[in-house]
């Protein structure tokens, strides 16, 4: 019996720092900014219960345009994201061997050691109209002037894809490292070609990882602040920079909130339908992945 | 889509399924295969027995198109495969762990290279469920890989291959990876299938039991080069150099000097001062270092000297270690005067089962079924005198 016991309050000791963080830090600032999004002001600190907050989120179109905008930039940084990870996680286990592998590896890594501030900021210095880029194609004559390559939607996902590239080659490689080559020969010497290997053999087995990959750099993607803000400028119309005004512009801490929910419902509707779509399961690819 | 109707003139029943001509393969300091030359005939079971790193693996990836050969060609029903694919080529693979795709059922898998030829959905599955029913699979094609034994997998493997009809079957150790008594089961099952199907079957072991159960033919590889080419039994009985007869089936090593020859037998003293004799296999000269084989099955042994054969010399010693199996029970007897150790099967009719350590026995043998070699150091290295534990001792 006492055994028993004690082996309880070891569970309870050890579990307990990671239950008070979900407690402190995810579910009671989350029940207060639910509470927040359900009331209306009707007298300076007077306030109701009521759905305004989401009323105004459906009634006026430019919040509806930025979220629709934001979330299919995102699904759009998403799948460049994949098309270029994959072709590096692909070298890094199955074609460089040994230290190449490793080093590669390192290669994608280093950029992360630097701020994504620090990073925009490079993105900054080379894209502005007098920044390296521009001053380099007007040199060699390809535009007549310096052109301004910033705060375009294109330069928005250069930067994200750029961002989140790790996020997405880490579980790559962790999922195509477990492939056995020996299953690629077989497919091979059974007549298939380099196509139907990838659709029938590859992508089936990297499956989980892929979608572990997505679904991190499209939370990332859609949640990012900094990147869009930076690097589109007012163009950016991001939807975390609506909430950011709510919150310190505006003061409106109600609309935030609501706002807030809104982006959690959208990226969990968003997942949810991926998975479906994909035929996987979350609770698999966590495992994975 | 690869078939395997030869594009040459020649007569393609009369090419050998496998034609090899001078094949090289170099790494980096190691010549893995070396200038190796050799046909298989149509239908014929073909095994390479070699020791691990003996170049037979690099052999068979170069049959299968994986690895390019430096130098030399490879001929399958008459055609040359420089330049073909592994994906065109009228061969298939049974991989050494199988490599079945576990993302697909077992039907899936039979299906999966009839699908890359074209062949339309409908009649692939009637042909893979054919396939599945000749492997003694019947309705299995809706099981998971996992779901699978270890022998079942085995015929999934092969049935995946077999079903495109392939000229040449190439087979890379499939047994390997099985337990003892479904191995001893497979060996058997595979023989029919081949046997069956009429499919010529290139398999590639380490072990010798496998090669000389299985096999029309075998050849024993030692560093990249055939040693010796021939049936089971020729291997076993007409050993044509000291590599083979110390690798193929057990054998007693006893490395000496010559020092006399009648007729075909040679006399041989070890350094010990143990004078045996055996038929002499190859030039050698009174005086030069040579090693014999004596098999355990040769020797007699028994309580009483005159119980032996009167025209062979009589050996005594004492039982050192009992090594019971049962119908391949063996005593290791160490020889009185020079203290060599030598194995000797003892009757399967259990005449001797009461055999005691430490017990003096004497023993004989015919010296025309021993058989002796020059040494050349570099052979002697190679066979040592390891005794494969085998069912044939």
């Amino acid at each position: 019996m006492h055994g028993v016991w004690q082996r309880r309050l070891m569970l309870t000791l050890l579990l307990a720092p990671a239950l008070l963080w979900l407690f402190a830090l995810i579910v009671l600032p989350h029940v207060d900014l639910a509470l927040l999004s359900f009331r209306e002001r009707t007298a300076p600190r007077e306030y109701q219960a009521g759905l305004a907050q989401y009323r105004t989120f459906f009634t006026e179109p430019l919040y509806w345009h930025v979220f629709v905008r934001t979330a299919i930039m995102s699904m759009l940084a998403t799948a460049l994201t994949l098309v270029i990870a994959f072709p590096i996680a692909w070298v890094i286990t199955k074609v460089a061997r040994g230290r190449a592998s490793s080093l590669l590896f390192v290669v994608c890594l280093i950029p992360f050691w630097v701020s994504e501030t620090v990073r925009a900021l490079g993105w900054l210095i080379l894209l502005r109209e007098s920044g390296v880029l521009p001053v380099l194609l007007a040199k060699f004559g390809l535009t007549a002037v310096p052109v301004e390559l910033l705060y375009h939607d294109t330069t928005i996902l250069t930067g994200l894809v750029y961002t989140s590239l790790l996020f997405m080659v880490v579980p790559l490689v962790s999922s195509l490292e477990s492939l056995d080559d020996s299953l690629i020969e077989a497919a091979y010497d059974l007549g298939a070609n380099g196509l139907s290997i990838l659709r029938r053999i590859v992508i089936p087995h990297a499956a989980p990882g892929i979608t572990a990959g997505c679904i991190v750099v499209f939370m990332l993607t859609l949640g990012n602040y900094l990147t869009p803000n930076l690097l589109g400028g007012k163009n950016s119309q991001w939807f975390t920079e609506l909430i950011y005004t709510q919150f310190i512009v505006r003061f409106n801490w109600e609309q935030g909130a609501a706002f807030g929910f809104l982006l959690l419902a959208l990226s969990t509707a968003i997942v949810a339908l991926g998975l479906r779509l994909s035929g996987q399961r979350f609770v698999d690819v966590m495992r994975r992945s | 889509m690869s078939t395997a109707e030869p594009l040459t003139t020649a007569d393609p029943l009369s090419a050998p399924d496998l034609g090899v001509v001078g094949l090289s393969k170099q790494f980096a300091d190691h010549r893995a295969v070396d200038d190796l030359s050799f046909s298989v005939d149509r239908g014929s079971f073909f095994s390479i027995l070699g020791p691990s790193g003996c170049g037979k693996t690099t052999l068979l990836r170069m049959i299968a198109g994986f690895t390019l050969p430096d130098g030399g060609n490879i001929l399958i029903g008459g055609r040359s495969m420089q330049g073909v694919a592994p994906n065109r080529r009228p061969v298939n693979m049974v991989f050494q762990h199988l490599a079945l795709f576990p993302m697909m059922n077992v039907g899936e898998n039979v299906e999966f290279g009839l699908a890359r030829r074209g062949v339309q959905r409908g009649e692939c599955r009637r042909r893979a469920d054919a396939m599945l029913q000749r492997v003694g699979l019947a309705g299995a094609s809706h099981k998971r890989i996992d779901e699978l034994s270890g022998g079942q997998r085995q015929r999934v493997a092969i049935a995946r291959s077999l079903v495109l009809e392939p000229t040449l079957l190439l087979l890379d150790e499939p047994l390997g990876a099985l337990d003892l008594k479904l191995r001893e089961h497979m060996k058997i099952e595979l023989k029919q299938l081949q046997a069956s199907f009429g499919t010529t079957f290139v398999y590639i072991t380490h072990d010798q039991s496998e090669a000389l159960v299985l096999s029309d033919h075998v050849a024993v590889m030692n560093r990249g080069r055939f040693e010796q080419r021939g049936t089971p039994q020729e291997l076993y009985y007409e050993p044509a150099t000291a590599f083979v007869a110390g690798f193929v089936g057990a054998n007693n090593h006893i490395v000496g000097r010559l020092t006399g020859v009648d007729g075909a037998i040679a006399e041989i003293e070890t350094d010990a001062g143990w004078r045996v004799h055996a038929r002499k296999s190859g030039t050698m000269t009174v005086g030069g270092s040579v090693e014999a084989f004596v098999r355990p099955e040769v020797v007699s042994v028994e309580r009483e000297a005159a119980l032996l054969p009167q025209d062979h010399v009589r050996y005594a010693g004492e039982v050192q270690s009992l090594l019971f199996d049962g119908a391949n029970s063996a005593v290791l007897l160490t020889e009185e005067r020079s203290h060599f150790n030598i194995r000797v099967a003892l009757p399967q009719t259990g005449r001797l089962a009461s055999l005691e350590v430490g017990e003096r026995v004497s023993f004989s043998y015919d010296p025309r079924r021993a058989i002796c070699f020059a040494s050349d150091g570099a052979a002697t290295s190679a066979t040592g005198s390891s005794m494969p534990a085998s069912s044939h001792g």
